[in-house]
């Protein structure tokens, strides 16, 4: 009696949930009808890429290459070239990063080094809450809001100052990049935030110390350890926030001005290939067309897969340690 | 003696800087929040009428109208999704957390973070191709579809987390009463973490319930009630693009108007998860 | 009570008094209470470093030994939630008075932890530079001289003098141990509190780092937290014996172990403490 009790407990414990060998039959099937769903997720990606591979052939065999580095973009005589698209998406993200990261930072620094615990975690739910705003919205606010104060209110002095600067000439618009810039920052910096601030609450509290005992100040604290040590989740978060940026698609397609040029001012339109798919594909008249639409969004996806996978390795690799 | 020398001294006001430069992100970062808060609620305000919510909407020019069906039409694509979504996602993260400890569990969980960073529009994209060419028609069904897909990691991560929670004892308990693992992990593991669980799915469709992009070329829009699963069907997001990109004062009024209702219902939903989500007591 | 334990405690001070420095005390400590929260960690401590010492503190875990240590240096202020009552006199001086930046008092008193932490992202050099660095000091020259008598001091330099661009991390837990200390000793303290610092290493290590605060006591005060009751027989010159944040007995270090004033220092040197 007590040996078998004895055994049974042992048994459980050998058998832990993560089972070795569930014996059962029903355990068997369960274990199949649980990962059957957890494989959707592996085969989804996949069919994706299969997918979207298929239907952009036809554009792929027609250009080559050299659809990403040509920049003719004209339906009526079917030539198809992406560069503006591309340059587009490129130029606004990196605006997006280099105007939220600094931001981020500021943030996630704040709530994990300054702020007490119930301030960081209001403050947390209130920037989640950011995140939260339907893209659709950000654009709407962004039309009426945003685009006329950067018309009247941010360009003028940065063309006033810096106006010999190529990036900062020519007339205020307020719908353009940079508003699109601003735009995608907004977005970012819920994400970028809370995962460096995950990367920063991470570093061991033995650095901190270490470091105030040689007498530096909490800045210094955080200048010489804390970011140093939290470095590759802190990178993994910028890739994670680059990677929101450049395949959002609302937002930027209310206030980018949507025109397919290579302007080099920051306040002249510009166009996204996120912006293109969600404003031509559903006109697009020609299955050449509609191709060359579906080759763009085949690199927003290989982009996001490079993107997300890299930052996910950094990310992890920084929480495991 | 212990007198802070200049250097010292400037130490201590770049430190005081800094600190007020952190702060100041903080305010940077949340003032959006309060300016589209703001504006929604001050231009959306005067379009909350009965007509919005009763009424199909109006052509140009005419005036008054409604979004009565893209309101429906969101909560049917929302719960089209969500037979999706909810299965998959669940099931999905009760393997990670149970069973997901190996290399296959480390690909699905890479896989699944792969997934939800995506652009949404590329799964637009997808089931345009997957479903709309071979129907030859925009359709709710698609729509449903494409919401479902973006779905899927969002609840199967939130699931493994709040699994991973219930605590081994309690698992162990069961299984060494000789129950066997399977009816273990259904009545005890998950009935234990279903506040965080529906906490999960919440989320999740406060986040798809917003989406605008993946719908473009697969539910569309129209004007009218839906006619079926196989027809298009309006969705409140869509409405307010069209709305929002129009040249007319009265199409920008109801497009507020559509902002105020979806942000009320994102708001909702968001904090109703945090409540549910907050009692992680696993009694019962 | 009260009167009793002061007048334990005066004659212990009394027996402590180093012979032929009579009155070098580099610490003194009055009435110091620290907090956690609603944590009473250290209840109205009082006692006297003597300088170019070693003085140990004993006691049992989570009697309050290692917040009393953090106290001396206003470390213990860094964790969210902490309070101090009471005086730390530095040399004369009151550490806690409100115009003294604990910045300052951290350079004068240095620290040594538990668990060695050398700043992984910093080569060997860079480690023992960082203190100085941080204090403004540019020229190549004074540095180099400060990480090679630092390194010699903590009994290092011969082993890592080829190596001084590898990161801090890729050496044994012993030898990071030392480079701690190297980096604490670079920026010039007058006192070295040491927390526990030969509790992650192994024994060949151990006798090291205790070597090594033997000879330091020429040039420095070392204030030594430890469990390790035939650590504290070996090092040090003084000991304090501490139970539930209170000061138990405090003596010469052979008296403690050999014939304690007090029953539960009795029990507590001889094991039969639980």
């Amino acid at each position: 009696m007590f040996r078998s009790q004895v055994g049974r407990e042992a048994e459980a414990l050998l058998l832990p949930p993560g089972g070795a060998r569930p014996r059962r039959w029903a355990d068997r099937t369960f274990r199949g009808a649980l990962t059957a769903p957890g494989l959707v997720v592996v085969l989804l990606v996949a069919w994706i890429a299969v997918e979207l591979t298929g239907a952009a052939m036809p554009a792929i065999r027609r250009f080559g290459p050299a659809f990403l580095w040509t920049s003719r973009w004209d339906p009526v005589h079917n030539v198809f070239g992406a560069l503006p698209f591309v340059y587009g998406t490129i130029a606004s993200s990196v605006l997006a990063v280099v105007i939220g990261v600094p931001i981020s930072l500021g943030v996630a620094i704040y709530l994990a080094e300054i702020a007490g615990a119930r301030t960081a975690r209001l403050l947390s739910c209130l920037i989640e809450l950011v995140a939260a705003i339907p893209s659709v919205i950000l654009g709407l606010w962004g039309i009426f809001v945003l685009a006329p104060w950067v018309r009247t209110v941010v360009e003028p002095p940065l063309a006033a100052v810096l106006g010999w600067l190529p990036l900062f000439s020519g007339p205020a618009y307020g719908i353009g990049l940079l508003a699109a810039g601003i735009i995608l920052a907004i977005m970012v910096i819920p994400v970028v935030s809370s995962v460096s601030r995950d990367a920063l609450r991470a570093v061991p509290q033995e650095q901190r110390e270490a470091m105030y005992a040689l007498g530096a100040t909490r800045w210094e604290v955080i200048r010489h350890a804390v970011l140093p040590y939290g470095r590759s989740g802190i990178i993994g978060a910028i890739i994670l926030g680059f990677g929101r940026a450049f395949g959002e698609t609302m937002a930027v397609t209310m206030v980018i001005g949507n025109r397919p040029q290579i302007a080099p001012s920051l306040f002249q339109p510009a166009y996204t290939i996120a912006a293109a798919l969600a404003n031509e594909f559903s006109e697009a008249t020609s299955d050449l067309y509609l191709s060359a639409l579906v080759e763009m969004a085949l690199v927003l996806f290989a982009v996001s897969l490079l993107v997300n996978g890299a930052a996910q390795w950094l990310v992890s690799r920084m929480t495991r340690a | 003696m212990i007198t802070p020398a200049r250097t010292a001294r400037r130490r201590l006001v770049t430190d005081r800087v800094m600190t007020a430069l952190f702060l100041a992100a903080i305010v940077v970062a949340v003032a959006p929040l309060v300016s589209v808060l703001g504006y929604i609620v001050a231009q959306g305000v005067s379009g909350i009428t009965w007509a919005f919510f009763t009424r199909l909407p109006a052509p140009v020019g005419e005036g008054g109208g409604g979004m009565a069906n893209a309101l429906v039409g969101t909560l049917t694509l929302i719960a089209l999704a969500s037979c999706v979504g909810v299965p998959v996602g669940i099931l999905g993260g009760l393997f990670l957390a149970e069973i997901g400890g190996g290399a296959l569990g480390w690909w699905i969980r890479f896989t699944a973070d792969v997934l939800n960073g995506v652009p949404s529009i590329v799964v637009g994209v997808f089931v345009y191709a997957l479903v709309v060419v071979p129907m030859k028609r925009f359709s709710a069904l698609a729509g449903g579809i494409a919401l479902g897909i973006m779905m899927i990691p969002l609840v199967m991560r939130t699931t493994e987390e709040m699994v991973r929670l219930v605590p081994a004892a309690l698992r162990e308990a069961s299984l060494a009463l000789g129950i066997p693992w399977w009816v273990t992990t259904l009545r005890v593991t998950l009935r234990a973490a279903t506040a965080g669980v529906i906490t999960g799915v919440m989320l999740a469709v406060a986040r798809i319930g917003g989406e605008t992009a993946p719908l473009l070329f697969t539910a569309f829009n129209t004007q009218y009630w839906q006619a079926g699963w196989d027809q298009p069907i309006a969705s409140l997001t869509v409405q307010l693009y069209n709305y929002a990109i129009a040249p007319y004062d009265d199409w920008h009024r109801q497009a507020w108007a559509a902002a105020l209702v979806l942000m009320a219902i994102v708001l909702v939903l968001n904090v109703a998860a945090r409540a549910a989500g907050r009692p992680r007591s696993l009694g019962g | 009570m009260t009167t009793l334990r002061n007048q334990a405690l005066s004659d212990a001070l009394a027996r402590a008094e180093p012979a032929g420095s009579v009155g070098a005390w580099r610490l003194r400590v009055e009435r110091l209470h620290a907090y956690f929260g609603r944590v009473h960690a250290v209840r109205g401590l009082s006692i006297a470093i003597a300088a170019h010492r070693i003085t140990a503190i004993i006691g049992p875990s989570g009697c309050g030994k290692s917040t009393f240590l953090r106290c001396l240096n206003r470390m213990h202020e860094v964790v969210p939630g902490a309070r101090v009552e009471g005086r730390v006199y530095l040399d004369g001086e009151d550490i806690y008075a409100p115009y003294v930046d604990p910045v300052t008092i951290r350079r004068r008193v240095g620290m040594v932890f538990q668990r060695p932490a050398p700043f992984p992202t910093m080569s060997i050099y860079d480690n023992v530079a960082a203190g100085l660095r941080l204090a403004g000091v540019r020229d190549r020259r004074r540095l180099d001289e400060a990480v090679e008598r630092s390194l010699r001091q903590a009994a290092l330099w011969d082993e890592v003098k080829d190596a001084l661009g590898k990161p801090g991390t890729s050496l044994s837990g012993g030898q990071q141990q030392r480079l701690c200390i190297a980096r604490a000793l670079a920026v010039g303290p007058e006192v070295l509190l040491m927390d526990e610092p030969a509790s992650a290493l192994d024994p060949a290590s151990t006798s090291k780092i205790e070597e090594l605060a033997r000879t330091l006591r020429e040039t420095l005060t070392i204030v030594i937290v430890t469990h390790n009751m035939q650590q504290a027989a070996r090092v040090s010159d003084n000991t304090a014996f501490m139970l539930a944040g209170e000061l138990v007995e405090y003596g010469p270090t052979p008296q403690i172990f050999t014939r304690p004033g007090d029953h539960r220092t009795e029990d507590y040197v001889t094991g039969r403490f639980g």
